[in-house]
């Protein structure tokens, strides 16, 4: 089998450490300000003083930068260190070249910081997990082809001829990524840090759940399947329990993941047919997902006693655990009858965070628990702290997860309660208030996982100082002859083992045709969206609202879907139609309602209840638990983005009269004079020029076309 | 110019979802036979990479 290899004098050369202790550094720290922003997040929803009345502090801000942090910043990093490390040995060649390892690393670092300051300031595409805004889109893609160069450039020197199903996954995770990113992030430039969507309404909503889903399979799974593939054998000392389970697991998931996202988007106005498509894909995805996680775990086959005393064995079987938990979870989510109870409650929260905190967190832990004593040839500081680390960790998980599975469950049942008259029985109020005690207990939870987290980065800070750092670790090989010799019953699949390029070439081609075959049909076939002739593009006004709803990240707890359920057309009104949204660049339907759906909110409330609303919520609904925004009554609405802002539409598309950009700013001025008229006479005064203004346009304007609409059938 | 217009001019495009499907079934089909047919000493070699460095 190695014949190839050996018939060539070893060669000298060395591992580069540096990289991987750079990546776990700032996977730890990261990882504590990426929780610590969570944890702040889920206070708020319990104390809102502690939005601070501040625009940089609050909840829809606070709750992008969380996301973010520990999705690209903890998780990513944490990515580049298993891949650095195990890719250099698993192909016994050093990093392609040292100068791109530090520009994938600098630059991986300078985006993060770029994304916290600019979801600081409101600089956001509104887009959730692709909130950034296309400077940083772009800087991401330059970064991530400097990442696939690096790893390509060590493929392709590489020392051994076979690629390890670890690696695959890498290939996988790289090509994948590069493809949904760019997609999805195609979107044209008002000014320097902002931004509309290409696409709007339904395909924005298709474009976007098919990446914000596969940024869950190939940012938070994939690669960690590459790391759990290298590390779990490693960690026990003994090959997978089986290679031909990981070669179907890794074609089949692959493949198979790509057309789940349409799950996200069920009972809305996306066409029935992708959502079919997304129920069955993700029914699906339980075999490949268990296959690896039972492969994960058999690994552990007759060392299961040393899970006792080893703590990076404990947090890798709950990490795979609650793989396996998670992925189970989900395909129950994904069918129509579950999803209709557990969409827009924080049971997809809790199911997030088994995965996250269980997964990608301690699947994290357990490695850098493995890597640091290594790297630094010594020993794990403290065995004993960070067995209390794996316990404070997971009681941490469970007390995150359970109240929100409680809760979730709790609000969705009491959203659809009716009374024996036929009436809702509960103001959306009452079921917020209701959640308190479990958003509490979620917090605690929360806190323990942190206060664990920054164990460990004691811990691993005391290994440090203990050891002395192997910059360079030394290592031989042979390396591969030039020419390659063929085994008679040589197989195809063993052809693409050997050829990276081809392998990421088929994966492209698995990955690209669920894409392919869940947009055409939704860009092609005008049946799927019909119009309805009473929507009409927003007015300059209703823009600027509407940006200032996207700035303030009023998605991260507001849905603007209907779905056509009795408990919410009784709610909110008619349900919401594909044919309403053709002009949302992007769509605004949201993700979870922690607060109350907002698609037909316009004209529900008069001008003034906003106005006091915005300034502060509990005047208007007691117990609320919303953030005020203050600010909104200070800042005067950029006048001079207007122009842009309508011609970029025109260019999208929406049909706004030729010559229209240059009269917007009256049109504005005028519809701001009757709102703060209005405002004027339920004794508020208020100059014309204020963000409330726009907003309050804006959210007037909410659900009103198809008013209009009916009322011009019953006109005829 | 809206975006569906450049996937509309794709002469032929109503076939590619059919096209693509055909191509995931012969792939699954082929990557099963490979997997029950190829030889165990292969994976096993394959199995062993990680374990390979003394690390």
């Amino acid at each position: 089998m190695t014949d190839n290899n050996k018939s060539h004098n070893l060669e000298k050369f060395s591992y580069d450490n540096t990289i991987v202790k750079w990546f776990a550094y700032a996977t730890i720290v990261w990882g504590i300000v990426g929780m610590t922003a969570g944890l702040l997040a889920a206070l708020q929803l319990v104390f809102p003083v502690l939005n601070l009345d501040l625009p940089y502090t609050s909840y829809g801000r606070v709750r992008p930068i969380h996301t973010n942090a520990v999705i690209f910043a903890f998780v990513g990093n944490g990515i580049f260190m298993g891949v650095y490390y195990s890719l250099q040995r698993l192909l016994k060649a050093r990093m392609f070249s040292d100068f791109l390892s530090k520009v994938h690393f600098w630059g991986w670092q300078l985006i993060i910081v770029l994304a916290a300051v600019t979801l600081v300031l409101g600089k956001t595409t509104g887009k959730e997990y692709a909130e950034l805004e296309w400077p940083i889109d772009i800087l991401i893609a330059l970064i991530w082809v400097v990442f696939g160069w690096n790893m390509f450039g060590t493929i392709l020197k590489r020392r051994e001829r076979h690629l390890y199903v670890a690696i695959w996954f890498y290939i996988a995770t790289f090509v994948t990524v590069a493809m949904l990113h760019i997609v999805n992030s195609i979107e044209i430039p008002v000014s320097f840090w902002k931004s509309y969507s290409w696409y709007a309404g339904v395909q924005d909503a298709l474009v976007q759940w098919w990446y914000g889903h596969n940024a869950v399979a190939f940012f938070l799974t994939t690669p960690y399947l590459g790391i759990m593939y290298y590390f779990v054998p490693k960690a026990v000392n003994r090959p997978v329990y089986s290679y031909r389970l990981s070669i179907i697991h890794f074609w089949a998931l692959i493949f198979i993941y790509i057309w789940a996202g349409p799950h996200h988007l069920l009972y809305t106005a996306t066409p029935d047919w992708a959502q079919s498509l997304g129920v069955v894909f993700s029914v699906m995805l339980i075999a490949p997902s268990w296959g690896g996680m039972i492969n994960g775990l058999l690994t552990l086959r007759g060392a299961w006693d040393r899970v006792r005393d080893e703590v990076v064995l404990k947090f890798f079987v709950v990490a795979v655990t609650a793989y396996g938990m998670a992925t189970f979870e989900g395909p129950m989510l994904s069918l129509k009858n579950v999803n209709a109870i557990s969409h827009f409650t924080d049971w997809t929260i809790a199911h997030v965070h088994v995965g996250a905190l269980g997964w990608n967190g301690f699947l994290t832990f357990g490695v850098l628990y493995w890597l640091i004593p290594r790297l630094f040839q010594t020993k794990l500081y403290s065995q004993k702290l960070a067995s209390m680390h794996f316990w404070i960790g997971t009681l941490g998980i469970v007390l995150y997860a359970v109240p929100l599975y409680w809760a979730g469950i709790m609000q969705s049942l009491m959203w659809k309660d009716f009374t024996p008259e036929g009436q809702l029985r509960w103001q959306f109020m009452d079921t917020v208030t209701k959640m308190m005690p479990f958003y509490a207990a979620r917090a605690v939870g929360g806190t323990l996982y942190l206060v664990g987290t920054v164990m460990m980065a004691y811990n691993l800070v005391k290994t440090i100082k203990a050891g002395s750092f192997v910059a360079n670790e030394e290592a031989e090989a042979a390396a591969l002859s030039t020419t390659y010799v063929a085994h008679e019953k040589d197989h195809w699949h063993r052809a693409i083992e050997r050829r990276p390029v081809q392998l990421m070439i088929l994966s492209l081609v698995v990955v690209a045709i669920g894409g392919i075959i869940e947009f055409i049909p939704a860009f092609l076939v005008k049946s799927n969206i019909p119009t309805i002739s009473s929507v009409k593009p927003y007015t300059p006004l209703e823009l600027q609202g509407r940006d200032i709803y996207l700035r303030e990240g009023c998605y991260t707890c507001h849905s603007q879907m209907v779905r056509p359920f009795r408990s919410e057309t009784a709610r909110y009104g008619e349900y919401s139609k594909a044919g309403e949204f053709v002009y949302d660049h992007p769509f605004q339907w949201g993700s979870k309602r922690t607060g109350p759906d907002l698609a037909r909110i316009g004209g529900k409330y008069p001008d003034s209840w906003h106005f006091n609303h915005m300034q502060d919520p509990t005047s208007m609904t007691e117990n609320s638990k919303m953030p005020a925004y203050p600010w909104l009554l200070e800042d005067q609405v950029d006048v001079s983005s207007t122009v842009g802002k309508i011609k970029a539409m025109q260019k999208l598309g929406v049909p706004y009269p030729e010559g229209y950009a240059d009269i917007a700013a009256a049109d504005m001025e005028k519809q701001a004079r009757v709102i703060a008229a209005s405002l004027q006479n339920d004794g508020i005064t208020i100059e014309a020029d204020r963000e409330i203004i726009a907003l309050i346009a804006y959210l007037q304007r909410l659900g009103k076309d198809i008013k209009g609409e009916k009322k011009e059938t019953a006109e005829k | 110019m809206k975006f569906i217009n450049y996937l509309a001019s794709i002469t032929g495009i109503g076939a590619y979802p059919l096209v693509s499907l055909f191509i995931f079934l012969l792939f699954f089909i082929a990557v099963g036979v490979f997997v029950f047919k190829g030889r165990k000493e292969y994976f096993k070699y394959l199995e062993e990479l990680p374990l390979s460095n003394n690390d």
